[in-house]
């Protein structure tokens, strides 16, 4: 399995770094088994807890829209099958069936949605141990951008964007392991439902 | 409840808005008994810093009774607490480390981006200042929603008097912390520019902490008075020339330390100041930094440069030069605030630390817009406004 941290040549960047992007998602596929589009985002975040408890809560899909703010549920139907509901620009929601295609508990699991998904996806998290500071995760999205370009686009605009979305996500999962909360500036539950639609 | 809100530049009003609630398992919400305008909010009301929204509840100095608490609260309700205005986790890498300011998770994940891109990681979050440090509601408010209450607010004993503790905050670990940046050593001059609270604080630790010698830099004569008070020699820029004066006054050698608590709105009319101004008002930005160019030449070779004053953006005629040829060290920040309440708390309670001395004027919550103008316009007598809420002065 090619591990997305690491580079078949050049520097010793992340993938996601790359200036050469195609590449870039040719190199990662290798290790996410199927591509799923063309638009790769890559995150890493350091949390201060040990990697068991984040794999298993992050393994866990249930617990998703805890900290992912645009998923609006998950429903788990088996050990490696699962639907997702995801909020889009405007109001509106995608789906897709998503299969866990591989996974090594306590490291790694990859996933890649189903045919006919709203957008094509897949994806691996990786989690890493990183001595006193915790444990490193990092996450790899592979995605077919919906409308392709334009959609690209106008979901930057309603920041729902991936690329975006991706990285707070993995901030507001930082947040809600290492203080047991997300945090939020709302004064009133009526502000922090507003924020949240 | 009545707060104080931004609603351009100078331009602050008391709103009546919905009062906070808690949110999340951690806060508190306090009744605020006392808050003060802080030099900082003046940045603030004078447009300079970016990101802040119409409706902005302002206020990062302030302290209160605890009124209620959320689940995993350690405090009770009755109890009175001073706040930091840094908003910090307690349990993340950086808070470990006691660099409460740079806690990776005070801020909303999605207010981390301006900053992130702005400076390369984002900070902590702070109360009532703008929406790259969070969007938080400040405490010039009759009350304030507190967010990680089990961590950062100090608990006050009974029976003391606000106006002793409530500049634990801010400006009193900030002065503090300024001084220790300055390395201290026996025998050592600490030359500091500028004397508001955060300036006059640092004069104070410099001699607590051992300094033989302190030479205070400013332009406001009382200002300059309330130093000497503390036993610092002074020096008026408007009357003589900073740089000759200090390098006649340390035989030569120049200050072994240099403590700039200007920052970004540095006065006085000099040539480079005039420029910095001028493209500021003309959308060039740069930040106003005659002081810290003025301290950087002045300070003693292989001296110490510490800067608590508030800095946004870029800088043009950084002396770059000067700083690495004589071999200077720089240590700057926002303050760690949690890091020194106990010790500093303790210091107040023995009476090493008086200040009471800096409050010039006391009003109530909704005469707070006075304040700001009053502050604004007459930096001479004006040295520091407190709010009482529900109280008419």
């Amino acid at each position: 399995m090619a591990d997305t941290q690491s580079k078949t040549a050049g520097d010793d960047a992340p993938l996601t770094a790359s200036k050469h992007s195609s590449a870039a998602v040719d190199a990662a596929t290798d290790g996410l088994v199927e591509a799923r589009g063309d638009a790769l985002v890559g995150r890493a975040v350091t949390i201060n807890r040990p990697r068991a408890e984040l794999y298993a809560y992050f393994r866990d899909f249930a617990n998703l829209p805890n900290f992912m703010d645009n998923i609006e549920r998950v429903d788990v139907q088996d050990a490696t099958r699962s639907h997702w509901v995801v909020k889009a620009p405007a109001g509106r929601t995608v789906e897709w069936d998503s299969t866990i295609t591989d996974e090594v508990e306590g490291e790694y699991f990859v996933w890649a949605s189903e045919p006919g998904a709203d957008i094509a996806n897949s994806g691996r998290i990786e989690f890493r141990d990183a001595g006193a500071r915790g444990t490193v995760v990092t996450a790899t999205l592979l995605y077919d951008p919906p409308g392709g370009v334009v959609g690209k686009l106008i979901a930057k605009l309603f920041q729902r964007e991936p690329a975006i979305q991706a990285r707070r996500d993995l901030r507001r999962f930082k947040q809600l392991m290492e203080t047991g909360e997300v945090a939020t500036a709302a004064s009133t539950r009526a502000q922090f439902e507003e924020d949240h639609k | 409840m009545r707060a104080l809100a931004w609603h351009g530049r100078h331009d602050v009003r008391m709103d009546t808005v919905p009062d906070p609630e808690i949110i999340n398992p951690r806060d508190c919400i306090i009744k605020v008994t006392a808050t003060a305008i802080c030099g900082s909010d003046l940045h603030l009301y004078d447009g300079f810093i970016p990101t802040m929204q119409s409706g902005d509840i302002l206020g990062h100095e302030f302290m209160g009774e605890v009124v209620e608490t959320g689940a995993k609260s350690t405090l009770k309700k009755g109890q009175k607490v001073v706040v930091p205005f840094t908003i910090a986790c307690g349990s993340c890498y950086h808070c470990g480390k006691h660099q409460y300011s740079a806690c990776d998770n005070g801020l909303p994940a999605d207010n981390q981006d301006i900053a992130q891109t702005l400076y390369g990681q984002p900070m902590s979050g702070l109360f009532g200042y703008s929406h790259m440090t969070g969007g938080y509601a400040g405490g010039q408010a009759e009350y304030v929603r507190v967010p990680f209450s089990d961590f950062g607010p100090i608990v006050i004993p009974e029976g003391i008097d606000d106006e002793k503790v409530l500049f634990l905050s801010d400006i009193l670990p900030t002065g503090w912390q300024a001084a220790e940046y300055a390395e201290i050593e026996p025998g050592d001059t600490v030359a500091v520019w500028g004397c508001g609270p955060v300036g006059l604080f640092a004069v104070q630790s410099a001699f607590l902490m051992g300094a033989e010698r302190v030479i205070a830099i400013d332009h406001f004569p009382h200002r300059l008075e309330l130093a000497k008070k503390f036993g610092a020699e002074t020096i008026n820029f408007e009357d003589s020339s900073v740089y000759d004066a200090l390098m006649e006054m340390t035989g030569g050698i120049g200050p072994d330390a240099v403590i700039d608590s200007v920052g970004l709105e540095a006065h006085g009319f000099f040539v480079d100041n005039v420029i910095d101004q001028i493209k500021k008002s003309t959308f060039l930005g740069t930040d106003r930094i005659h002081s810290i160019r003025q301290a950087i030449y002045a300070c003693r070779k292989g001296g110490r440069v510490s800067m608590p004053a508030v800095y946004g953006g870029f800088v043009d005629k950084f002396p770059l030069g000067a700083f690495m040829e004589k071999g200077l060290t720089l240590k700057t920040g926002q303050t760690h605030v949690q890091h020194y309440l106990p010790g500093l708390l303790a210091a107040i309670l023995e009476e090493k630390v008086d200040t009471t001395f800096l409050i010039s004027h006391r009003l109530g919550l909704e005469d707070a817009p006075k304040g700001y103008k009053m502050f604004h316009d007459n930096q001479n007598e004006v040295t520091k406004v407190v709010l009482k809420p529900g109280q008419t002065i």
